[in-house]
């Protein structure tokens, strides 16, 4: 399977403060795997619904991850995939259904991106590339840091579409924060006629690939740095090296 | 182990874990239908007031019932036999519930409030599952969109121009969503249908 091959590491000797930077920066679910594309673009058009798609995800992200590290033993190798489907769609369903009875306002504004949440590989990703060969304490946290890792790249998108596309900045808050969220939109550029471009995915398409080209630049420079910290070390170090060679 | 018995161990396996996931869901659905209808009620309450903001208790509070045997044929309004609609007895508003079958992912169901003369008093979603920041602005706290319908009547504009402008018709169109505006303009239209077809008996229903 494609998802495994992302994952640089084997995943399984990695101590707690690596599994954060995987999902934060090195294996960041948008940047690095480029998983959950199509909810990702759909849906970063503006701050308010990057948020509510990322705090959705991270939730099913968490639980799907801890119930496949639960029954991880479990399972026969050959239909885990099956397995796993099954409980990431009834773990969302029941997800849902909950919400529904009693956290009904919060549905309204979260109910909507459920349906993107299901069809989003990110889930069957850890669940295959981590979840099932971790303990339930650290596919939690693999979780918890991916879904973060996810949110922090919509909610960048979000911004840059939002202020590109619309000239504001945190419009409609509102319909997450309540009423007294109502005036922290921020008009960066009065009177500004949308930009269709970003407003709509294929802007979106091209603020993540500049997003992803930033991270590169970004790794590379550090790549250099370590380089070039090795090649300035004493010369003594060095030339044990070149004797060895000459033996 | 031969393939035979490793295929029927794990198709009893897979079977059992389909019993056990789906049985948590049924579980879950009876645990909590009849909260979430109650939800939706209330919901359905408050949009009721936004169509007809000087109605008295009894429209929600006294709902009729759209039954086939009064009616006929519901399926303008692809409703189920003995869905509710309401009426202000004040006024003789009718709010009618309407489902969009067509939308981009489930059914859209709609209220609309239609006055003695015909016209559209409002129109509001009560449920959907349009995309996120596309098809979603058919909510009225996301874009006033569904605003264009207010005082439209089944001749005004004409049978062939309830369609969005881009279709060549008289409706605004949002950008990046053609299927779901579609869906809401037809199941508006077809409400008003229903309701030219029946308003006699839509008004004459006894409180």
């Amino acid at each position: 399977m494609s998802i495994e091959s992302h994952s640089p590491a084997p995943a399984v000797q990695n101590p707690t403060q690596d599994i954060i930077k995987d999902g934060l920066w090195r294996n960041n679910p948008a940047l690095v795997q480029l998983l959950g594309l199509c909810p990702l673009l759909a849906v970063s058009g503006t701050v308010v619904n990057a948020l509510g798609l990322g705090i959705a995800t991270l939730l099913v992200l968490i639980g799907s991850n801890v119930a496949v590290s639960l029954i991880r033993n479990h399972v026969q190798d050959t239909v885990r995939l099956p397995a796993f489907v099954m409980i990431i769609a009834s773990f969302t369903t029941t997800a849902e259904l909950i919400m529904q009875a009693y956290a009904f306002e919060l549905y309204q504004i979260l109910g909507i991106f459920i349906p993107l949440i299901v069809t989003n590989c990110i889930i069957l990703g850890r669940a295959e590339g981590f979840a099932r060969k971790n303990t339930v304490w650290r596919s939690l946290v693999d979780g918890t840091m991916m879904g973060i890792g996810f949110m922090g790249i919509l909610l960048l998108l979000g911004i840059i579409r939002e202020v590109i596309g619309q000239g504001t900045l945190f419009a409609g808050m509102e319909l997450m924060f309540g009423p007294a969220a109502v005036n922290w939109k921020w008009v960066i550029i009065p009177d500004y006629s949308q930009f269709l471009f970003a407003v709509l995915p294929p802007g979106a398409f091209v603020a993540l690939g500049l997003l992803i080209a930033g991270k590169n630049v970004i790794d590379d420079r550090q790549k250099q740095r370590v380089q070039k910290a090795v090649d300035d070390q004493p010369a003594l170090s060095r030339r044990v090296r070149v004797t060895g060679h000459i033996h | 182990m031969s393939i035979y018995t490793s295929i029927r161990q794990n198709a009893i396996g897979l079977g059992l874990f389909a019993i056990l996931t789906a049985g948590v869901i049924a579980l879950t659905q009876t645990m909590t239908s009849e909260r979430i209808a109650e939800n939706e009620r209330h919901y359905q309450a408050k949009l009721l007031y936004e169509i007809l903001p000087t109605a008295d208790a009894d429209l929600a509070l006294l709902p009729q019932q759209l039954s086939q045997e009064l009616f006929g044929d519901l399926a303008l309004l692809g409703v189920k036999d003995g869905t509710a609609y309401f009426i202000d007895r004040s006024t003789q508003d009718v709010i009618l519930p309407a489902i969009a079958p067509d939308g981009y992912t489930e059914s859209i169901r709609l209220l609309v409030g239609i006055s003695q003369n015909g016209q559209v008093k409002g129109v509001r979603v009560v449920s959907h599952k349009e995309t996120p920041g596309l098809g979603d602005r058919i909510e009225l706290k996301k874009s006033p969109w569904i605003l264009q319908f207010d005082g439209v009547s089944i001749s005004v504009p004409a049978e062939d121009a309830w369609l969005v402008v881009k279709d060549g018709g008289a409706f605004d169109q949002m950008s990046g969503a053609t299927i779901t505006p579609r869906a809401v303009i037809a199941a508006v239209h077809r409400a008003l249908q229903f309701y030219q077809q029946h308003q006699a008996v839509l008004l004459g229903a006894q409180p």
